[in-house]
This record gives C-alpha cells, structure tokens and sequence, in this order.
C-alpha cells in the first residue's frame, strides 16, 4: 500500500504546480469565480491546453498528451487545489470525450476531439427531459430514421451551457418498445441546426447556468450516431460513469478548499469578541466535516487504485458522488449557521459576508444532490449494483 | 500510488478469513463468552504459530518487521469474527507501544516474549475520571532509591485477567501536558488486584485492576520518567489504528448479514430489501464500511510512513469507525427486526463489539475536538 507519489509523478505535479504559479492570476481567478465570462474562461482553457494539461491521458495525433490517467488525476487536483477556473468544457472534456474516445467511429474521433480540447467548441447534455430526470430510460424525444438522417422531436432541460454550446450529446428514443432501455439511441446533434431553441433557464440562485432546449423535426446525419441505433443506453452508462468517476477527484478538492474557507470562517467570525472556532459545537461539527472530506478522499484514491490495475470504474463511483453532494451541503449549511443573520444576505449588500458568496454556495448546493444522479438514485445504485438487493420500487 | 492491499497482503486476508471460519465460528465465540478466562490459549498458540503476533514488530525482537498495513489486514478479520481474545491488548496495545516508545531495553526484554505468545501484556491508563488523556491520570508512583511504590486503581484495563504483564500510566510530577512515567508491572507482583468488570462485551474483557503498595524495580519505566505521555500518545495511535481496523470488519460483517437477511425475508409480498426504506439504509451502512476501511488503512499506512500527518489520521480514523462501527450494528439489528434483538441471533455480538470499541481509546467527540486541536481551529 503507497499513498505517496512516484518520483515521475512527483516531478509532473511540480511541473503543472510551476506552471499554475506562472499563469494563474487573482483576476482570472475572481473573474471566472462568477462562471458567466465565457471568454475568459475558453482563452484559459485553451491555455491549459497550450501548456499540456488538457486531454492528459488521450491520444496524442487528437490533441491529447497520451499521458497516463495519474497525471490527469494530478492536473485536477492541482487545478482545484490553485484555484483554477473550471475548464469551459466541462460536459466536453468529462462526459462527450470519453464517451467519443470509447464508442465512436475514427472520423468523429478526428472531427470532434481536437477542437474540444481546445474549447473552440462548446459540448453540452440533452439527457434530462421535463418529465424524465431519475428515470432516464423514460425519455421521449423521439428519432425517427428518414433516409440518411434521423428526425428528431422532443424537449430538454437541465442541459448546461446549451446557450454557448456547439454540440450536444443527445439521447433520443429510436423504438417505443416495452423495454424501455433497448429503444435508445445516443446522437451528436449540431446546435446550429434549424429547429434546435434553447431557452435559459432561471434557478433559486437567480442564476440562468441550465437551459431548456426544443427539438422540432431537427436533422442529425445518420454519420452523427454514437454506438448503434438502439444501443444507446450502454453508450450513456459510459458518459455517466465517467461523468461520476474522473470528474469526482476534482470535485473532493474543491470540498477540501471549502472546508478550509470555513475553518478560517470559524476562527474569524467572532460573536462579542469570542471567535465561533471556540464553541465546541462548531467544533465538533468542522472535524466531523474534515474527517468525511478525508474518507471522500481516500475512497476515491481506492477507486482510481483499482483503474490504475486495469479494472474499468465501477458503480462504487457512486459512493463518492453520494458523499461529495452531501457534504457539500453541509458544509455551506454550517457557513451559514456560523454566520446567524448575516448569512442570509444576498451580493451587493454592504455588510454580506464575502459580498453573499456563502449565500449563493448554500443556494446552489441544493442541486448537488438532484444534479448528475440524484441522491435517491445513486443510493439505488449502491443498494443494487454493489450490494445486490433485489430491485426497488 | 497504489492503494489496495499487495498479493502477500491478500494471502494474509484468506489465510485470517479460512482460520477463523474455522476455529471460529459463532458458536466457538459463544462459547469463550462464558469462559473464564475469555479466550481459548490453544487458538492463541495457533495465531502465534501463523506468526500474526509477530507481524508489526521488529526482526531483533523477534518480529516479522512488516507494518500496522498487515497488522490491520488480520485485524479486520478478526474483527469480522468478533473474535474473544487478548491479541487486540497484548499485541495492538502494549505491543504496540512498546515498539513505539523507542525504548531498546524494554523493547528487547519484553516484545519477543509478545511475539512468541509466551507472554501477554496489556495497559493501564483509564482511572475513576473514565478519560483518556495525561490529565486523568492521578495515581502516583513515589520513587525510592531502587524502587517505585505504587498505590490506587486503574479501570478498563483491558484483558488483565489474563495478561502477565502491564504497561501502568502513572502521574510523577504535576504536569498538565505530561508529568507520566510508565511502568512495567508484573501482574502476579504483591498487592496488585485484578477484579473483571461485567461489561455489556463478553467477548472483550476489561478489569479494575487494584495496586496496594506495590513495589516495582526501578529499571521498570518504559522510556524517559516525566515523559510517559509522549511515549504513550504514539503507541495509542497506533492501538487507535488498530481498533478502527477492527471495527471496520466488524462493520462489513453486519452489512452481509442485513444484505443478505434483506434478500431473504419477505414482507408483504416481497423481499425487504426491494424496499427503499431499507435498501437505502443499506446503501448508507455501505458508505460508512467503505469510508471506515478507507480511514483504518490509510492512517496505518501513515503511522508506518512515519508521515507528518499520522496522528491526525489516527484521531480521523477512530473517531469515523467508533460512529461508523455503532451506527452499522444499530441500523443492521433495526432492518433485521424483531429476530436482531434476539439473544439467539449473532447481530448484538456485532453490536456490543461495535459499542467496545467505541469507547475504548476515546469516542468519537472526544477524537473529533483532537482533530480541531491538530487542525488548530
């Protein structure tokens, strides 16, 4: 058993750390801290991928490093660890790439994976429907095959960054069969095609980050078929994965940074001159936080253990996504029990704690759990997959 | 980076789950809960054969010179068992931190005779205060010119009703950091008294042991005099480590049993476990297994590092697996309904076990405000 780094591995970590120190500012920073400046945010991601740290482990002649999975693992820990800007294409580089690299034909490997690295195309998700979020296999945006092309009709929500979006992976129903998992079928659908509407739509947090998107008779190239027509529910397992396994590691440090924001919100927030860090409630409720961090950690360690020896992820991703959303929570609802009424102020108020940031990250960490398989499902998902109770219902 | 258990690691785990299939089985710890003694001394001479006392401890003394990573895999599986035995003390504890004390003299008069079984120790630390820290220890040991003269009571002292020799926590000066000198006391010496304590954990057993003038030599401290706490404080991380490891197999253990009770038992019509009411209960005891292991293994690894961060992974460790372990074993019975709370079912061995270990060492709040301490929050 070896938690610490090789020495090659170590040097990489220096070298992206170096490289982080030399072209991560505060400005950028704070600037991509609100998530709206879309241009900042894709000249940064094409920086990072200039430097060599997008696409890590994918082949080199599609832009990729051919490096190894450790090193991606590496760049994002680092990345959060910095701070550093999300990457623009967060549904490109983590679900639609992985996906293309593992079930699509050569042509759209060349056609789409060079210019996502680069974030000069945008990706984003039509999984979720109106009346379809959990049970997936229900969706009805429909796909009909007329000649070289399907005819697609149907509505999506949830569908992140849909407004800047070049293309969408989108899963559609092919066949209306009573098994409602064989009838898929997982299209790239071009975002600029005629009867494609997006729709912002507007969230507790006031924000507008998810959209909704109409699909009236859109034209998808038969060439744009991911898998099989039909097949599309073994390619969207794939997608999800991914979406739960590569993307956690990330995820588990910015909890830590979040955590160690509280600890200083703790020692500084002080009631009648004596610091909320004294109380032994708060104090034991930081340690339980820091303690379910650490074990977030090092289940993930085992996982990613388990891919480095060849095994493909598993459903134990789940756990992580599980515990990540529900610490996530807690730790902004502690923030917020730490600050009394202060808490409850909103940006642009003079005497809002970080000019309303806590505020905004309890509001926003009410979707962690419904957002990328909701706690109910994932917990389905353990009690099933991993653990082999019979079905629920 | 590669943290799952080496091929030799996984050899060790098969040969612990076979042998104790084997030699023990419920009905066998059922058994040792009504023995005297509280364990069997044949099985203990058959774990020292397998060489699991001699796992942690150095090859001068007698040891196999492999780390608390391999001690943990055998833990985990004894913990599995519930196994009624004086290793956990003898090899976990005063082993343990004896290794850890840096003491060459006392490691090399006391660990082979650990290793080779012929000899059990144990620690005493607890008094009346029921606290875990330098500041609960008040009995004092007077120096004269040879000889140190001890009197008063220790309390959960664990397995002394078997162990030949004790590690005593005793108070020499007025120090509110430290101010101990521990002492190896001979458990068969005049005026020590050991009376077991009937505690809710048949298969783990604790005593108030009494110490009416008793003489020890004065070659008797394990490390420097004054300095007890700091050479306690790592050997405790190490016990710490080893109790959470434990509890951690305990833990899985009671999560088969609800699975597989879930798959079975019907109700209304179907298995209960097709019923989110339980299967997310089930899905929840998974997480708390899985991050409990997670905790165990990695402060093991840190503690055998010798990393800057071991001791904050040890409070870590036991503080999730003693909440961890307790919350299993209580959700387990709940889903295994009216048969859990029988005295007939296996569950409330797990569930005693579990409770053990939680106060042993220290809870969890008291581990959680150690963490706040090592964070400085």
């Amino acid at each position: 058993m070896d938690f610490s780094l090789s020495p090659e591995e170590a040097r990489f970590r220096d070298q992206v750390r170096g490289w982080l120190r030399d072209n991560l500012d505060d400005r950028t920073r704070e600037a991509a801290a609100g998530h709206d400046d879309i241009e900042l945010r894709r000249d940064w991601q094409r920086r990072v991928h200039e430097a060599g740290f997008a696409g890590v482990s994918w082949p080199r002649e599609l832009g990729g490093q051919g490096g190894t999975l450790m090193q991606e693992v590496i760049v994002n820990q680092e990345m959060a660890a910095a701070r550093a800007p999300d990457m623009l294409n967060v549904i490109g580089l983590y679900m639609a790439g992985p996906t293309i690299l593992a079930h699509g034909t050569p042509e759209q490997k060349a056609r789409h994976i060079p210019p996502l690295l680069r974030a000069d195309e945008i990706w984003c998700q039509g999984f979720s429907e109106p009346n379809s979020g959990s049970d997936l296999a229900s969706l009805r945006t429909r796909a009909v095959i007329d000649g070289d092309d399907f005819v697609v009709s149907g509505q999506k929500v949830w569908t992140t960054l849909a407004h800047v979006s070049r293309w969408c992976i989108l899963l559609t129903r092919t066949d209306s069969a009573e098994t409602a998992h064989a009838g898929l079928t997982y299209l790239i659908v071009d975002m600029q095609s005629p009867g494609v509407e997006v729709r912002p739509l507007r969230q507790i947090t006031g924000d507008a980050e998810f959209n909704e998107m109409y699909l009236t008779d859109v034209r998808v190239p038969r060439a744009n078929l991911l898998g099989a027509v039909g097949g599309g529910w073994r390619v969207a397992m794939t997608t999800l994965m991914h979406e739960r396994a590569t993307l956690g590691v990330g995820l588990q440090v910015r909890s830590r940074i979040a955590l160690d924001e509280l600890r200083a919100l703790a020692r500084t927030t002080l009631v009648d001159g004596v610091p909320r860090s004294a109380d032994p409630v708060v104090r034991q409720r930081i340690a339980q936080l820091v303690i379910e961090v650490e074990a977030m950690r090092i289940n993930g360690l085992r996982g990613l253990s388990r891919v480095l020896q060849g095994e493909q992820p598993g459903p134990e991703g789940s756990v992580n996504k599980l515990m990540w959303s529900e610490l996530n929570q807690r730790i902004a609802e502690t923030a917020l029990d730490l600050l009394g009424p202060y808490g409850t102020l909103a940006e642009g108020e003079e005497r809002a704690p970080r000019n309303g940031r806590w505020a905004y990250g309890y509001l926003r960490s009410r979707a962690n759990s419904i957002e990328g398989g909701t706690s109910e499902v994932l917990r389905n998902i353990l009690a099933e997959r991993v653990l082999g109770l019979p079905r629920g219902r | 980076m590669n943290v799952g258990l080496t091929d030799e690691q996984e050899l060790l785990r098969r040969q612990a789950r076979d042998f104790l299939d084997r030699e023990c089985p419920a009905a066998r710890v059922r058994q040792l809960m009504e023995d005297d003694l509280g364990h069997d001394p044949r099985m203990y001479a058959r774990m020292v054969e397998l060489g699991w006392t001699a796992i942690p401890f150095a090859e001068r003394h007698g040891g196999l010179g492999l780390g608390l990573v391999d001690l943990a895999v055998v833990l985990e599986e004894m913990g599995r068992h519930v196994v009624p035995s004086p290793f956990q003390s003898s090899v976990g504890l005063a082993g343990m931190t004896l290794a850890a004390s840096g003491d060459e003299a006392q490691a090399a008069r006391l660990l082979p005779s650990i290793c080779d079984g012929s000899q059990l120790a144990t620690v005493a630390l607890v008094e009346e205060s029921g606290r875990w820290d330098a500041g609960g220890v008040r009995m004092a040991a007077e120096r004269s010119s040879d000889a140190w003269l001890l009197h008063g009571e220790k309390l959960f002292v664990p397995d002394a009703q078997v162990a030949d020799r004790m590690i005593v926590a005793t108070r020499t000066a007025a120090d509110p950091a430290d101010g101990l000198t521990l002492l190896v006391v001979n458990t068969a010496a005049p005026g020590v008294t050991v009376r077991p304590l009937a505690s809710m954990d048949a298969t783990r057993r604790v005593a108030a042991v009494g110490f009416d003038a008793v003489e020890v030599p004065a070659d008797a401290v394990v490390g420097e005099p004054g300095r007890g706490w700091a050479t306690l404080r790592r050997g405790l991380d190490r016990a710490m480590v080893c109790i959470a490891a434990e509890l951690a197999g305990t833990a899985q253990r009671v999560l088969e049993m609800t699975v597989e009770y879930a798959r079975v038992r019907q109700q209304f019509g179907r298995p209960i476990g097709a019923y989110q009411a339980v299967s997310h209960r089930c899905a929840d005891m998974l997480v708390m297994v899985e991050s409990a292991r997670s905790l165990a293994y990695h402060a093991a690894w840190a503690l055998d590092n010798d990393v800057p961060e071991a001791p904050l992974a040890a409070a870590m460790a036991k503080a999730y697996a003693g909440d961890a372990a307790r919350s299993v074993a209580s959700n387990g019975l709940q889903l295994h309904g009216g048969i859990g709370f029988t005295w007939e079912h296996d569950i409330h061995l797990h569930l005693k076990r579990a409770k053990w270990g939680e106060a042993t060492l220290g809870d969890a709040t008291h581990h959680r405000e150690r963490v706040a301490q090592l964070l400085e929050l």
